[in-house]
């Protein structure tokens, strides 16, 4: 973010949350779900490739410095020009000025996230370059004005009626609701502005070190052309992208598609390396790499949460996330969303700002199982629950007094069996007050919060009881 | 004579005593010997999963003592704090710490009741009989915590009079969560909501489960809804048999029979 991070409040969003988003959300990753689950089936190999992706990942966010160090060189050597970018703000003025050198008026852009994180859109809008997005989902976000609320799929909580009404308003047209026509719609005016800008800007799927190639996974064509029809392109990406040679890039672009959309490979995949070398041939005559830190060094001396900077943004884990599909994207309030911007978020604009998003999940598991690289999401969401609650080396903790007076009492209840069981023993007595036909349809604080959305059985607590008194006598000798 | 220590839970406690009772006796009639260590209290896992390890400690510690008087495996009606005793506890110890070896002595007795059954009695059958439409909810750290996919299904696929009809996302979290209720009350809602609606497209008369935990909200999510659905834990559904063993005085416990429903008694 160029401005500092505000307060990301899930609570407050979930409360309200448009009844129209869970549903568009739902259905878009159902069908990425059972793709998925498809494409896997058909891939004995599959969880072995899970396994080398890991590998990968872990052993090269573990040697960073050394591939980092890598690619520059073999960027510079292919006649790339290679920017280091240690916030979100410092990208934003490397792009800003390579713009401005080169009289730069119009963008266009291809997908990506790494922008979204710093803000890149608005901090050139306010210098005056028009900058479009070109992927049609990036496209209809733009002209709404919000960010993504998926990672692969950032206008997936808009139905094409959505996406008709907000064409029609910003467009100054008439468009129906008919996604091959919105399409079309999109197309003749994109068109148009490849013809026209001056300079591309990408994201990157991955960074080969072994040969300073950019790689990006699109399935639209607009990426090839924000990257080939201008003269200068200017690649975005984060320091996290990277990954050692070729032969690991085969493992990437098999477990990407298919955990991604649940296709085999997407549409297009390119692999640049430096712009064009000679008179004639495709590409853009200036090639420049932005490699963002924006925090992610910090991420990595923590030897827990670190693992987050293994993802490959495929949004695997949102796809299966029920908190996510109950709330879409806007409620994480970030660039990123699902459970990746659960442990991504709070560890890149502090605990202070989101320690809300280490709790937004029941830590149910699925998002792991199906991570392509094998993420431990839910021991990185109680890593973090730790931070909020207790604070570690990175942060102080920042829970709410009344919560952690609640686990002080709690913990020592519990620890003394005499405390629990007189809470037992009364317990019932005085929650039998509450108690209609068999259920406790409304309780006090803070159990109320059960209790409006469904009620509570009874408190019962007779077995300790039952098993002193009235247990038949058999097994009887071994109580204790 | 195999023997097993019974781990009741904390909600277990609180709440089922019914499925206590019956988890007591299908043991028994299995013939193992069966004991309660009455200093227990709760695994602690609700202070470990909302960030509160530091203040876990003394709880596990409880639970370690409370435990290790008796080297019989510990047996609970729950993954979830089974996983937390299995999985979790030997990391909040000090590796070379006596504390630390007592986890792990402790975690690898600890069983999950139907892991318990199918894996370490090497018992499928019971000689349940419920001749009704069932269907059955994964929990979530049942299933992915602790691995159990198969033991659940392989018990009921055994009992009398069963039809099994499967449930349309299966595996997808009921919006339990533990604290998760309280802290995000709208989310939880919308998911045991979704949960329900599947439940009740199922087509099943009975839903069963393995956590007390996702029982109290998927129950309470039937009954707010008004559904015609049972929800169980699967040792209410095991223990239906159709001559019910003696029954102890007071308290209504009688086992399942005739289509009516053991967890009600205990708890009205």
């Amino acid at each position: 973010m160029t401005q500092s991070p505000t307060y990301i409040g899930f609570e407050e969003y979930s409360e309200h949350v448009p009844p129209s988003i869970p549903a568009a959300v739902q259905q878009a990753t159902g069908r990425f779900v059972s793709g998925r689950a498809a494409r896997v089936a058909e891939l004995p190999q599959f969880e072995q490739l899970r396994q080398s992706g890991s590998d990968i990942r872990q052993h090269t966010i573990e040697n960073m410095d050394m591939y980092l160090a890598q690619l520059e060189e073999q960027v510079k050597s292919a006649g790339g020009h290679v920017h280091w970018a240690e916030t979100a703000t410092d990208a934003n003025r490397i792009v800003l000025q390579i713009a401005k050198e080169n009289n730069v008026k119009n963008v266009v852009k291809s997908k990506s996230m790494a922008t979204e994180e710093i803000g890149l859109n608005h901090f050139l809008e306010k210098e005056n370059i028009q900058v479009i997005e070109t992927d049609l989902g990036e496209y209809i976000i733009q002209l709404a004005g919000t960010g993504p609320s998926h990672i692969i799929v950032p206008a997936v909580h808009l139905k094409k009626e959505e996406v008709a009404a907000i064409f029609s308003e910003k467009l100054d047209m008439d468009a129906p609701a008919d996604p091959i026509e919105l399409a079309r719609i999109a197309r003749e005016i994109l068109r148009e502005k490849f013809l026209t800008a001056e300079m591309g800007i990408s994201g990157g799927n991955f960074l080969i070190a072994e040969t300073g190639t950019l790689v990006m996974v699109t399935n639209e064509g607009n990426g090839r052309m924000c990257t080939t029809m201008p003269d200068l392109h200017v690649a975005v990406v984060g320091i996290d992208k990277i990954i050692p040679d070729w032969e690991s890039l085969t493992v990437f672009l098999k477990l990407l598609a298919r955990s991604a959309t649940g296709q085999k490979l997407s549409t297009y995949t390119q692999f640049i390396t430096g712009p064009r070398r000679e008179e004639g041939e495709f590409g853009p005559k200036e090639f420049h790499l932005v490699l963002l830190d924006n925090g992610r060094s910090k991420i990595l001396q923590d030897s827990v949460g670190r693992d987050v900077l293994k993802c490959i943004r495929c949004g695997a884990c949102a796809n299966v996330c029920p908190v996510y599909k109950n709330v879409g994207g806007f409620a994480y309030g970030s660039f990123i969303s699902g459970p990746i911007g659960a442990i991504l978020t709070p560890q890149m604009n502090g605990t202070h700002n989101a320690r809300e998003l280490p709790y937004a999940s029941t830590l149910c598991g699925a998002c792991a199982d199906v991570c392509p690289v094998k993420i431990p999401i839910p021991t990185i969401l109680r890593h973090l629950r730790r931070r909020v609650a207790e604070g570690d080396a990175f942060a102080l903790p920042t829970i709410p007094v009344p919560i952690r007076a609640t686990a002080n009492l709690a913990s020592l209840a519990l620890a003394q069996h005499w405390i629990y069981r007189f809470g037992a023993l009364i317990l019932p007595k005085v929650m039998s007050i509450f108690k209609r036909n068999g259920w406790i349809p409304s309780a006090p604080y803070p159990l109320n919060r059960w209790t409006k959305s469904r009620p509570l059985p009874p408190f019962t607590s007779h077995f300790r009881r039952w098993w002193k008194t009235a247990r038949p006598t058999q097994g009887k000798e071994s109580t204790q | 004579m195999p023997q097993a220590q019974l781990f009741i839970t904390c909600l277990g406690d609180q709440f089922y005593t019914s499925t206590l009772q019956n988890m007591t006796r299908i043991l028994e009639r299995l013939g193992v010997e069966v004991s309660f260590p009455p200093e227990q209290t709760c695994c602690g896992q609700p202070l470990f999963n909302n960030g509160f390890e530091e203040k876990t400690r003394p709880v596990a510690l409880s639970f370690l003592r409370a435990f290790s008087k008796n080297d019989a495996p510990i047996v609970a009606p729950s993954g979830s704090c089974v996983g937390m005793v299995k999985h979790h506890y030997p990391s909040l110890f000090k590796e070379g710490t006596p504390e630390h070896a007592l986890a792990v002595d402790i975690a690898s007795r600890t069983f999950e009741f139907t892991e318990y059954l199918v894996n370490v009695l090497k018992v499928t059958d019971v000689g349940a009989v419920y001749p009704h439409k069932v269907t059955y909810h994964a929990s979530c750290h049942y299933l992915r915590e602790m691995g159990l996919k198969t033991e659940a299904k392989t018990l009921l696929s055994q009992v009398k009079g069963l039809e099994f009809v499967q449930l349309k996302e299966e595996e997808t979290c009921c919006g339990f969560g533990g604290a998760f209720t309280v802290t995000y009350p709208e989310v939880s809602r919308s998911m045991m909501e979704n949960k329900v609606k599947d439940i009740v497209a199922s087509g099943a008369d009975t839903v069963v489960t393995c956590e007390p935990g996702c029982l109290m909200n998927v129950a309470g999510g039937l009954h707010k809804a008004g559904a015609k659905v049972r929800a169980m834990h699967i040792i209410d559904l095991l223990a239906s048999t159709p001559h019910p063993s003696p029954l102890p005085r007071g308290e209504g416990t009688t086992p399942f029979s005739n289509g009516r429903r053991v967890g009600d008694e205990g708890q009205s």
